[in-house]
């Protein structure tokens, strides 16, 4: 009997003002430690954690951002931003760090990570999930 | 009195960007810090509002949390001046007083 059930993360925070954006990310990584079925869903201010080019040289705080170029790694590949909060925000996917994994079932080809859907898309991909954590 | 207000919070997030600006008067500066920095950017849904204010008020950027959030220069709304820490510590001193929206 599996015991992978579907997981799904959701980012409604931006990256330093508060600590939920990386508290979120160390959870998506022990999750994808137990070898569960994780997605990962960045809506409202939680897109802006995927924004290219951070540099907290000045503000003395971690920068984690780095580290979600290694969720593909740990098998966390489906990453969804909704369209409709980049749109509010003035962003696009071209503004977003480019994240990738390397599919073993395809000849390890690179694949991008970042899906870009609409809220309705976003909706499916809830209804499916079994268990949902929101930061 | 010469007013600086600062804001450190997304306008997405909360509505003290839009309240500060509304009740802003004429010649105050506003300081745009840590999350608040999402507020100067273009193309966003509080982009106008922002521009708009621009005719009434001084409005600044902090550049090290810009950086931190990788929000790039190029992408700030025409009119909005980068400090630094120091700039930070200039405005506070040429203002009578500080309104910090938190």
């Amino acid at each position: 009997m599996s015991n992978i059930k579907k997981f799904m993360y959701v980012n409604r925070k931006a990256p330093y003002g508060t600590i939920y954006a990386w508290e979120s990310l160390e959870v998506v990584l022990i999750g994808a430690a137990f070898e569960q079925d994780v997605s990962v869903a960045f809506v409202d201010d939680g897109v802006y954690q995927l924004l290219k080019n951070q540099d907290t040289t000045e503000v003395g705080i971690k920068n984690f951002s780095p580290t979600y170029s290694a969720l593909g790694d740990y098998d966390v590949t489906k990453l969804y931003v909704e369209k409709e909060s980049l749109d509010a925000r003035g962003l696009s996917l071209e503004d977003l760090m480019p994240l990738t994994y390397e599919d073993e079932d395809d000849d390890w080809a690179e694949k991008d990570s970042i899906k870009v859907v609409s809220s309705a898309e976003l909706a499916e991909i809830l209804e499916q999930q079994e268990v949902v954590l929101s930061f | 009195m010469s007013t600086l207000h600062t804001v450190n919070k997304s306008p997405f997030d909360r509505g003290s960007l839009q309240t500060c600006l509304r009740v802003a008067s004429k010649g105050n500066a506003v300081l745009l810090i840590e999350d608040g920095v999402y507020g100067a950017m273009k193309g966003s849904n509080v982009a106008e509002l922002v521009q708009g204010s621009l005719s009434n008020t001084s409005i600044y950027v902090l550049g090290p949390d810009m950086k931190a959030r990788g929000v790039d220069e190029s992408k700030l709304i025409d009119g909005i001046k980068i400090v630094d820490y120091k700039g930070f510590v200039d405005l506070t001193v040429e203002n009578d007083k500080v309104n910090a929206w938190v």
